[in-house]
C-alpha cells in the first residue's frame, strides 16, 4: 500500500509472448518519463536491471503459461501483487501458442528441435486466470497502448478502467469504415470481436481477423452461417477463429464447429 | 555467493550465474565458470519457453505467414513480416517492384529506427553511464533521453502511418499491402524525419564519446548486399572470409545445432563456426552503400568499416539510424502512390526463402507450400539465433581482463557485452543475476 511519501510500485512480468505488449509501455514515449515520476518501476526486466522487491500495488502481466516453471511463478506475482492485470492476447485466452492446445506436443517439439526430450513444456498454452484470480483483462494482440496507460491509471486511482466491451463494429461506424463485408464481400471477425484497436483494419481495407478476441457475448454461430452463405469454406472458418484468441471460449467452441 | 575474487587464491573456481538478464527482449540466463584465470565454460542460456512456431504454421494458409510470424517478436514484427513475404513471392516466382518495393523500404526504415532507438538510448547507452536503466539515466540526461524518445516515436509513426499500428503491423500482404497511402498521408512524417536525421547525427557524435573496452576480435561478418543500396529486403549473403551466395543456398551453408541448455537453436557457419551477424556486420560490408553524410560522420568520428569492437556497436547503431531517416525521407521525396496496393501471389505447390536485415541481424524464412495453399513446412532462423556462439565467444575472452572487478562489476560487465548484441531473446528465446562460487580446485 502506497503512502503520500511513497510511489505505488509497478512490476511488469513475462511469460510464453513475444514482448510486444510490454514494449506498448516503452512506446509511450510522451508519456514515459511522466509516469515514472509519478509510479516506481520497481520490476521490468525489459526497462531496468534494478529490481525492488514486492509487494507490488499493481502487477502487469504479459504472456501465457506453458511450463511447470511459469504455473508456479505466476502465483508467486500474485502473492506479491495487491492488483494483477493480464497484458494482451496471450496473457488473456492463451496467444498464437494456443494452437499447441489442439496438437501433439510432443511431435510439435521434434519438429523444431532435435533433441526434444530436453525441453520443459507443458501440453497447452493457457490464459493466465485459468491459473490464479485475475483483477483485469486488457485484450489486444498487441493491446493498445491508450488502452494500457488507461488501465495503469484507473488501478492506481482505484477506479473502474474505461474499456469498452462492445465489437470492432462500433468503432467502423465511428471511424466512417465503409462495412468491408458489406460492401466487398471479405470475411471480418470485427461483428465478434471486442473493439479497442480504433478499428485499424477495416480503415486499411482489410477485415478484422479478431486480434482483440471476443466481445461479451458474441454471435459466433450468426457470423459463421453469413461467411458460410459468402462461400467461405469450412477450414477457414475454423483457421479464422483459431489464431490469437483461439483458445478464448466463444472462439474456441466456434472453431471447433468447423473442424472436420 | 562470494568473496572478493581478488583475495582468493589464483587457483580457484568461480562460478557466475546471471538468472535473469535485463534490458533486453526475452528472456535469459548466463552461466560463467572461470578456473585459473581462465574461462572453462561459457553458456548463453535461453529459457523463454518454446513456443513451436514451425510447427503450429503447419496447416495454416500461406497467406497467414506474415501475420503469424509477426508475433515471434513485438520488437521486430515488421523483419518477420518482410522475411515470410518474400519467402511467399519467391515461392510463387514474383517480385515485387517499383513503389511498392520502396514503401517497404520505407516500413523497415521505421523498424529500424524505432528498434536502434530502443537500443540505443533505453537499452544499451544506460550500461556505458553506469545507470540501471534510460529513466535514471533521465535524471541527470534528461535531454538526451527525450531525444532517445522522439527518435523512436517518429519510427513508430512510420509504422502508424504505413502498417496502420507499430506493433504488430496490419497492412503488410503477401504481394505488397492492402492500402497504399497518399502523399497527404506522408506530409508530417517527411518534416518530422529532416529533424530525426538531425538527433541521429548528435546521437553519433554523442554515442562515439562513450568509454569503451578495448576488445577489437576478429570475427566472420555476415549480412545481406545489394549492388544498388544498403541492404535490407533482398540481395545475397556475403561474409569477410569469402562467403557470397544467393539467399536459397542459406541451408547448405548455414546449420543449426540443438543445444542441451538452451531453448534457443545456435547456429554455425559450416566449416567456418560462429558468425556475427546484425548493424557491425552490415556497415562493414556494405559501408560504401551509406550515405554520404552518414560515411562522414562515421570517419568524423573514428568509425572505420574495419571496426570489430562490438561494444562500438552502439556507434555503428546510431550511424544506421541515421541512414534509416535519410533514407525514409528519399523514399519520400519520390513517392507516388502505386495504382494497385499489391501484386498477385499464389505460393500454392512452392517453396521459397527469403532473408532480409531485422535491426539486430539477418532473418532467414523458408517455406513448402501444398496445392491447397497451406504450408507443409516452415523453418525460420532468427538474428539472436545466429550470433549466440559469437556472444558466448565474446564472454570467453572478455571475462579474463575483468576478473579484477567485484561480483556486480563483472556481472554488469558481462550484460553489456550480451547487449551489444541487442538481442531478441523472444526471438530466439531476458536478463542477468549473478551467483559467484568461489571453492577451492
Amino acid at each position: 500500500m502506497s503512502t503520500a511519501t511513497e510511489k505505488p510500485k509497478l512490476a511488469v512480468w513475462k511469460f510464453a509472448s513475444c514482448d510486444g505488449c510490454q514494449l506498448s509501455l516503452l512506446d509511450c514515449e510522451d508519456e514515459l518519463l511522466a509516469v515514472a515520476d509519478a509510479i516506481e518501476i520497481a520490476n521490468f526486466a525489459e526497462a531496468t536491471r534494478r529490481v525492488v522487491d514486492g509487494p507490488y500495488e499493481l502487477s502487469l502481466v504479459e504472456g501465457s503459461i506453458t511450463t511447470a516453471h511459469d504455473a508456479e511463478r505466476i502465483r508467486q506475482v500474485r502473492a506479491q501483487s495487491k492488483f494483477l492485470v493480464t497484458i494482451g492476447a496471450c496473457a488473456t485466452a492463451g496467444g498464437i501458442q494456443a494452437l499447441r492446445n489442439w496438437r501433439d506436443v510432443a511431435e510439435m517439439a521434434s519438429v523444431v528441435y532435435a533433441s526434444p526430450e530436453v525441453l520443459e513444456t507443458l501440453a497447452t498454452s493457457t490464459p493466465i486466470s485459468d491459473h490464479v484470480p485475475v483483477d483485469f483483462e486488457l485484450r489486444g494482440c498487441p493491446v493498445n497502448k491508450k488502452q494500457l496507460v488507461e488501465v495503469v491509471l484507473a488501478f492506481l486511482h482505484r477506479r473502474k478502467p474505461l474499456v469498452s466491451a462492445h465489437s470492432v463494429c462500433l468503432e467502423c461506424k465511428l471511424r466512417g469504415n465503409p462495412c468491408v463485408m458489406v460492401a466487398h464481400g471479405a470475411p471480418c471477425l470485427g461483428p465478434v470481436t471486442q473493439a479497442g484497436c480504433g478499428a485499424i483494419c477495416p480503415a486499411y481495407n482489410r477485415a478484422c481477423f479478431g486480434c482483440y478476441g471476443p466481445m461479451e457475448s458474441p454471435n459466433t454461430a450468426a457470423l459463421s452461417a453469413q461467411w458460410s452463405a459468402m462461400g467461405v469454406p469450412d477450414r477457414d472458418i475454423m483457421r479464422a477463429y483459431r489464431s490469437y484468441n483461439g483458445y478464448a471460449s466463444p472462439f474456441r467452441e466456434e472453431s471447433d464447429k468447423h473442424d472436420h | 555467493m562470494t568473496t572478493d575474487p581478488s583475495a582468493t587464491p589464483p587457483r580457484n573456481t568461480r562460478t557466475i550465474k546471471v538468472d535473469y538478464l535485463a534490458r533486453v527482449e526475452g528472456e535469459g540466463a548466463m552461466h560463467l565458470s572461470v578456473r585459473d584465470g581462465r574461462v572453462d565454460d561459457v553458456r548463453l542460456k535461453i529459457f523463454e519457453p518454446p513456443r513451436f512456431f514451425e510447427a503450429f504454421m503447419r496447416g495454416r494458409h500461406f497467406r497467414e505467414a506474415p501475420d503469424i510470424t509477426a508475433r515471434i517478436c513485438g520488437i521486430c514484427p515488421v523483419a518477420y513480416q518482410m522475411s515470410s513475404c518474400h519467402a511467399m513471392e519467391s515461392a510463387a516466382g514474383v517480385r515485387v517492384t517499383g513503389q511498392l518495393r520502396e514503401l517497404r523500404r520505407l516500413l523497415y526504415c521505421g523498424e529500424w529506427i524505432e528498434s536502434h532507438g530502443l537500443h540505443v538510448f533505453m537499452l544499451h547507452a544506460p550500461d556505458f553511464l553506469g545507470y540501471p536503466s534510460a529513466i535514471e539515466m533521465a535524471k541527470d540526461h534528461r535531454e538526451v533521453v527525450e531525444m532517445g524518445l522522439k527518435l523512436k516515436k517518429i519510427g513508430n509513426d512510420i509504422g502508424n502511418v504505413l502498417g496502420g499500428r507499430e506493433i504488430h503491423p496490419v497492412n503488410v500482404k503477401v504481394g505488397g499491402f492492402y492500402k497504399v497511402p497518399s502523399k497527404r498521408d506522408f506530409a508530417q512524417l517527411a518534416e518530422d524525419l529532416k529533424w530525426a536525421a538531425d538527433a541521429a547525427e548528435k546521437t553519433i557524435r554523442w554515442t562515439a564519446e562513450l568509454p569503451f573496452p578495448d576488445f577489437e576480435q576478429d570475427y566472420e561478418l555476415v549480412s545481406l548486399s545489394h549492388p544498388d543500396e544498403y541492404p535490407m529486403n533482398e540481395g545475397r549473403l556475403v561474409s569477410n572470409c569469402g562467403l557470397d551466395i544467393a539467399i536459397a543456398e542459406y541451408e547448405e551453408h548455414f546449420q543449426e545445432e540443438h543445444v542441451p541448455y538452451t531453448n534457443a537453436l545456435q547456429s554455425v557457419h559450416l566449416g567456418h563456426g560462429a558468425y556475427f551477424v546484425g548493424p557491425m556486420a552490415r556497415f562493414a560490408l556494405n559501408f560504401e552503400k551509406l550515405t554520404p553524410r552518414c560515411r562522414a560522420v562515421a570517419r568524423e568520428v573514428g568509425l572505420e568499416a574495419s571496426c570489430r569492437n562490438p561494444f562500438r556497436g552502439i556507434i555503428v547503431r546510431s550511424v544506421e539510424l541515421l541512414y534509416a531517416c535519410e533514407e525514409a525521407l528519399r523514399i519520400l521525396a519520390q513517392y507516388e502512390p502505386p495504382e494497385a496496393s499489391s501484386v498477385e501471389v499464389d505460393a500454392s505447390g512452392g517453396t521459397g526463402s527469403g532473408c532480409t536485415e531485422a535491426p539486430r541481424g539477418l532473418l532467414y524464412h523458408r517455406y513448402s507450400v501444398d496445392e491447397n495453399g497451406d504450408i507443409a513446412e516452415a523453418k525460420i532462423v532468427p538474428p539472436t539465433s545466429q550470433n549466440q556462439k559469437t556472444i558466448e565467444n565474446d564472454l570467453r575472452r572478455l571475462v579474463p581482463d575483468f576478473l579484477h572487478l567485484d561480483d556486480e562489476g563483472l556481472q554488469w560487465q558481462c550484460e553489456q557485452a550480451i547487449r551489444n548484441y541487442d538481442p531478441c531473446i523472444s526471438c530466439a528465446t531476458h536478463f542477468l543475476k549473478i551467483h559467484r562460487e568461489d571453492a577451492p580446485a
